[in-house]
């Protein structure tokens, strides 16, 4: 495993997860023996061919699906041990996460979306709505906040899920397949706003991906294989010939960065 | 949440039409059948309830008014001995033939006070003088019934069992349960109609106002010591019998009851349809707002704002159509009555309505696996 950085700490610890479907006499193994830190600060990209396991593994990282075996710890705590329905208080607290195919509310604008999110961890009128306005600022968005779903590109969808996820101020973020549907400017937009969250924000992002674009920005990368960690490869170096280069400067100001229509 | 509900509801402006009309449909149905129910349980007791009367005093086992039997006339008098009993008047009620001035034939039911005595007397006069009915042939009828009975006027003629008979008065709002109109006349004229059998049994009811000092159930206690072969009820006995039989011995007020509860039935499968249709709609957004930490309550809250919301909305639309029908059944042969209570009543039924019919839907988020969220 990676050497988390130095002021880094493991956020999520899985110790030999796994992960049983049953359905009638048959028995489908989705995840095996599955051991896994993710430290904060880095983005941790999951990789591997379809079926491999990586969305049960995030869905079970997220304590939206349980293991059938193993112990999980998110932030210090066991979630393997806890009642079902305490997982939802865990979902509020520690995760946020963003979707392939954004899931949006499609009747509430952007910033009424980021205030749903609030709106469920029990923040509600004008504080839902500076922070609503404040994450949408933090995602370049501050302009379009009024603008419905469907009047956004796939970018600006993404980055509104993003701000939707950021909303609890979760330690972790949990991306699936966030870039899949975006071209690649928008793409790129939305791999550096993960980055970012990584690396200036000490959040844990764990990213589900088949894009072979995305790859650079990977502080980690773990290669699942029939529902086994078979592979982990440390951050690749950038090269010309990577689609998504160059990435934003560490430095960089998001906000400033992305133009409107992304 | 607040927002997410009114937006979700409100997305689909035909499905929320749809949902709306249904409520709507239903609770006009059931506003109408409730009315029709009340309206009908006033008409069957409405000459005891304004009889003025503390105590009915009724030939033994007669069960409801519109079939009293005559009954002789000397326990008039022993009831005017009795004490307790500070005025005893005689009453008649009995089927007879109408025959209009163009020929034809009605059946009504003639009701024979005493003029000025104040018991059992016709209300709500709106042309001509109570007292006239103590002219020889001065009959009272309501003006619902000019058309039926052939009369358009004061002074117009008829023929009640080969008596003539004049219209005097008329009156507003006085419906039968029959099909039989009230004609009111003096107990003296009411005796040409109605020809008694026997000269001796010459009455159908005594109403009894009860002397200060005594309670009705003091009156009617000493009236059972004295009087044999009567029953002695008090206004609101009778009352009573006469509603229960009409509307459930009969099997009437049973009818509009069932058409209440189908009403009911008709709006929570209606509501419940679009709810759920709705939700399903917006499955994949639940599943989101349960993998965001969304808890069950949550989403519960959510249908049920939407249900609240489709019931406070369907019962206003409801109460203007209501309100008109109840209008038009003020000149129509069968009284709607809507009083206050019922209106108020309607939007928690309208509110229950909905909620039970978003506990469909309550059911199916209730069990929407988060995990959803990840699939394509």
């Amino acid at each position: 495993m990676t050497t988390p950085l130095p002021s880094s700490k493991t956020v999520i610890r899985a110790r030999g997860l796994s992960k049983l479907y049953r359905e009638g006499a048959t028995e489908l193994r989705a995840l095996s023996d599955v051991n896994l830190d993710i430290h904060s600060g880095q983005l941790t990209l999951l990789m591997g061919p379809s079926g491999s396991g990586k969305t049960t593994l995030l869905s079970i990282l997220g304590c939206i699906l349980r293991s059938t075996e193993g112990r999980l710890e998110l932030l210090g705590e066991d979630v393997t041990s806890l009642r079902e329905k305490e997982l939802p208080r865990i979902r509020r607290n520690a995760i946020g996460f963003v979707f392939q195919g954004f899931n949006l509310f499609p009747t509430l604008t952007a910033a009424e979306n980021v205030a749903l999110a609030m709106d469920v961890r029990g923040v509600r009128g004008g504080p839902a709505r500076q922070r609503a306005a404040e994450l949408l600022q933090e995602v370049g968005l501050q302009d379009r906040s009024h603008a419905f779903p469907s009047d956004l590109s796939g970018g600006q969808k993404q980055r509104v899920a993003i701000a939707r996820a950021l909303a609890g101020d979760p330690p972790i973020l949990l991306a699936d397949e966030p870039t899949a549907a975006l071209d690649s400017t928008s793409g790129r937009a939305v791999i550096e706003l993960l980055q970012r969250l990584a690396h200036h924000h000490g959040r844990a992002v764990v990213m589900v991906t088949h894009d072979p674009r995305v790859l650079s920005y990977g502080d980690r990368i773990l290669h699942l294989e029939d529902g086994r960690l078979v592979r982990e490869e440390a951050a690749l170096v950038a090269t010309a010939s990577t689609p998504f280069l160059p990435a934003v400067p560490a430095t960089a100001n998001f906000s400033a960065e992305f133009p409107a229509e992304f | 949440m607040a927002l997410l509900a009114r937006r979700n509801l409100f997305h689909d402006r035909i499905r929320f039409t749809v949902t709306l009309t249904g409520i709507v449909f239903a609770l006009v149905l059931i506003i109408i059948q409730f009315g029709l129910f009340l309206g009908f349980t006033t008409t069957t007791s409405n000459n005891i309830d304004r009889s003025k009367a503390d105590l009915w005093i009724v030939f033994h086992s007669v069960g409801y008014f519109d079939t009293g039997r005559m009954f002789s006339e000397r326990k008039y008098y022993e009831v005017l001995a009795t004490p307790g009993v500070q005025q005893a008047d005689k009453y008649i009620q009995n089927f007879a033939y109408w025959k209009k001035p163009d020929g034809g034939v009605e059946n009504v039911q003639v009701i024979g006070f005493r003029p000025g005595g104040g018991l059992g007397e016709p209300w709500n006069i709106v042309q001509g003088n109570i007292l006239d009915v103590k002219q020889e042939d001065g009959v009272i009828v309501d003006e619902l019934y000019k058309e039926k009975l052939g009369v358009a006027k004061i002074g117009d003629r008829a023929e009640i069992g080969d008596h003539r008979a004049r219209v005097v008065g008329f009156t507003h709002g006085i419906r039968s349960f029959t099909t039989s109109p009230f004609v009111y006349t003096s107990f003296k004229n009411s005796l040409n109609y109605t020809r008694p059998a026997s000269h001796e049994d010459q009455l159908t009811y005594i109403l009894i106002k009860v002397a200060p000092g005594f309670t009705p159930a003091e009156a009617q206690k000493n009236l059972r010591q004295r009087i044999s072969d009567v029953d002695i009820y008090t206004s609101e006995e009778f009352s009573r019998r006469t509603r229960f039989y009409w509307m459930f011995t009969t099997g009437a007020g049973l009818a509009v009851l069932t058409a209440a509860l189908m009403g009911l039935v008709v709006g929570v499968a209606v509501v419940a349809q679009t709810i759920y249709a709705a939700t399903m709609d917006h499955i994949r957004e639940y599943g989101t707002l349960k993998a965001m930490g969304a808890t069950n309550l949550y989403l519960y809250r959510v249908l049920i704002e939407q249900a609240v919301w489709s019931a406070v909305l369907g019962y206003g639309f409801a109460m203007i159509v209501a309100h008109f029908i109840v209008q038009a059944s003020e000149k129509g042969g069968a009284l709607i009555l809507m009083p206050l209570s019922m209106t108020i009543g309607m939007l928690f039924l309208a509110i229950f309505m909905c909620i039970t019919a978003a506990l469909v839907s309550i059911n199916k988020v209730t069990r929407i696996d988060p995990a959803m969220v990840f699939k394509g």
